[in-house]
């Protein structure tokens, strides 16, 4: 093909080609839309950047100007981010310590669900059984539940154990104050969510593959373990980010399940509490934000693909 | 419930320490409970297998959802109809005390006003600025910035918008706050934004429409991508305008992802807590459900009265699901 076949077609556009494809797009961007574009980006995204160019610069610049004079008198520093990072106060551990939290809270609570999510979904994916239609359906239902409704009860349990009459059926556990009930209250909410996702990604395994390993002599935990896990991997994925940034991002199950205790708190619960004693301190608000802010940015646009993909299957997490 | 740290707080590792041993022991514990049942299931019998498999994969998701979910969920109902320490039945105090005094009252209308203008705004928003960068060659920028508050915790968001709704009393000093500058610029005295009531909940709200507009373009964006390139391809040659084409072709092509952003949207903002609690505390008259359901419960330490709106709260997410859910059978029964 020459160059000079690439004369406008302008009869009609044949979009089963490539070059067809590509007039439809020009036909579609418009000048005007570009331009719509790009300014409502920009709208959505210099709240941020005021932020972030805030964050750099001395404190008598952030109280004296707006962040916009930053591009006059250009005074950066990183004092805002040191003295948040590493300093306390008197009875506050300083953000690094709950930076540290925020990961110890995040890591468990993505792989404690998944677990068990995928091993629910693989039961009722592929055995039989009676009732498996009822169990699936209830649990789909129990997306409904809004975490508020089993907050205080959930809470007591942990608290004071399970009680009905005068039997002991939960024991109180000793473990407020530490990591465990707000990994626990995590895995809770996020499993109806989760095990419906894997169902649906598990029951698409082709049943020819289960049936060949089963006749083979495959039993049921090795059929898992060699052929039902291995397929499962990207939707564990997807969901793993997901889940990692809800939870990184959460404030209520932090605050209520951490039962107030500061050593295990983490970055978010942290952040709304400085708004509240140091409202105006912008130096400190500004860095602290960025630094509550860094973990999932990082994930955002390095597996937005992905994220999107776990969005697009999940768009009724609540 | 809340421990208060009287004692000088430890340094660095003393705190820690700990922690690290309960992260490592707990991420530890699980895959060597999760290891452990594999090795032994694996050498049990096929006979064995037919029930051991349940008890493995089946029961620990059940137990969790039925102990951590259903049992608590069942108990706030009875809450609900109890006395602020749980310790007698009022029948439907609580529910009358939520409709009828003005605070909560208040609480319940600023809700609504959310409910309503969010989910709308936002889809309207992301409608647009999809259809906009439908095959636009250079969109995929411009998504990831309108799509990046979605990442970020509504904490930070609200921090962020803090900033920009900074008011300085001081006429002498020079405003730090966008907003206040701006509206200078223009001419006009700025108000003291978050204080001024009803503006002050207009503005919480463009936090909420700011993380959803995001969520609502990539879902309908994606939804756009599906439409047939031949649909599309005969209203062109038709000579219909974009306008007309937006109208009459992609909205009702995608009208079920609109649906299901639409009631997504509703459902997040319904719970709305953290914009609302970080940002005014729920003062100055911008209160809402879920705020007030934390403050009686945690703060007034009133289970009966936190529980009934909580209760309100699940009342008001249900019909909003069974739509959906209604919407997705209509759409499957269609195919």
């Amino acid at each position: 093909m020459s160059t000079q076949s690439a004369k406008p077609v302008k009869t009609k556009v044949k979009l089963s080609t490539p070059e067809g494809r590509k007039k439809m797009k020009d036909a579609f961007s418009s000048p005007w839309a570009s331009a719509a574009a790009i300014v409502i980006a920009m709208l959505w995204t210099i709240p941020t950047f005021g932020l972030l160019v805030s964050s750099f610069r001395p404190e008598k610049d952030i109280n004296a100007t707006g962040w916009w004079m930053f591009f006059v008198q250009p005074n950066f520093t990183l004092e805002n981010y040191e003295s948040a990072l590493f300093q306390g106060t008197a009875v506050t551990p300083p953000l690094s310590q709950y930076f540290f939290n925020s990961f110890a809270i995040t890591l468990p609570a993505a792989i404690f669900p998944l677990t068990l999510a995928v091993f629910a979904a693989y039961a009722l994916a592929w055995f039989d059984f009676k009732g498996k239609n009822f169990i699936f359906f209830s649990i789909f239902a129990l997306q409904v539940i809004p975490l508020q409704m089993s907050l205080v009860p959930l809470l007591q349990l942990f608290a004071k154990g399970l009680m009905i009459g005068e039997d002991v059926i939960i024991p109180p556990l000793g473990i407020t104050g530490t990591y465990i009930p707000i990994w626990i209250a995590h895995t809770i909410f996020a499993l109806p969510l989760a095990i419906f996702l894997m169902h649906n990604f598990l029951s698409q395994i082709p049943r020819e593959l289960i049936e060949a390993a089963r006749v083979d002599g495959a039993g049921w935990f090795t059929l898992f373990r060699q052929i039902v896990f291995p397929l499962s991997v990207p939707a564990i994925a997807s969901f793993a980010i997901f889940q990692f940034l809800w939870v990184w991002n959460d404030l209520l199950v932090g605050l209520t399940f951490g039962g107030g205790v500061k050593d295990i708190a983490p970055l978010t619960v942290r952040l709304a509490e400085m708004v509240g004693t140091r409202g105006s301190n912008w130096e400190v608000l500004t860095a602290g934000a960025f630094i509550s802010m860094i973990v999932p940015l990082i994930v955002f646009f390095a597996l937005q693909r992905y994220f999107v993909r776990g969005l697009l299957a999940g768009s009724v997490k609540g | 419930m809340y421990v208060i740290d009287l004692v000088t707080r430890k340094t660095g590792w003393e705190i820690i320490a700990p922690n690290l041993i309960t992260l490592i022991f707990g991420l530890g514990a699980f895959a060597a409970i999760v290891i452990l049942i594999f090795l032994l299931a694996e050498r049990t019998s096929v006979r064995a297998q037919e029930w051991v498999k349940y008890l493995v994969f089946l029961v620990p998701a059940v137990a969790l959802l039925l102990i951590g979910l259903i049992y608590p969920a069942i108990r706030t109902l009875i809450l609900s109809f109890m006395n602020a320490d749980s310790e007698r039945f009022v029948g439907f105090e609580n529910y009358i005390w939520a409709f009828t005094r003005p605070e909560i009252v208040q609480v319940l209308t600023n809700t609504a006003i959310w409910v309503i203008v969010v989910p709308i705004a936002s889809t309207f928003i992301g409608l647009v600025i999809a259809y906009v960068t439908d095959r636009m060659k250079t969109a995929a920028v411009v998504k990831s910035l309108i799509f990046m508050p979605m990442a970020i915790s509504m904490v930070g968001a609200s921090i962020i918008w803090k900033f920009v709704y900074d008011f300085e009393p001081n006429l002498k000093k020079t405003d730090i706050g966008l907003l206040s500058s701006i509206s200078k610029a223009l001419g006009v005295n700025p108000p003291n934004w978050l204080l001024e009531n009803p503006l002050n909940t207009f503005l919480l709200i463009v936090v909420m429409i700011w993380i959803q507009t995001g969520f609502a373009m990539v879902v309908l964006s994606a939804a756009m991508k599906n439409i047939p390139d031949e649909v599309v391809e005969a209203s062109m040659l038709d000579g219909a305008s974009q306008l007309k084409r937006f109208v009459q072709i992609t909205v009702p092509m995608i009208r079920a992802s609109i649906v299901v952003v639409l009631t997504t949207i509703t459902i997040g903002t319904l719970k709305v807590f953290d914009i609302v609690r970080t940002m005014t505390g729920g003062n100055f008259s911008t209160n809402v459900i879920a705020n007030e359901m934390y403050s009686q419960t945690f703060r007034a330490l009133n289970y009966g009265t936190g529980s009934a709106l909580a209760i309100i709260l699940f009342l008001g997410v249900v019909p909003i699901i069974w739509y959906n859910i209604r919407q997705l059978r209509l759409e499957r029964t269609e195919r």
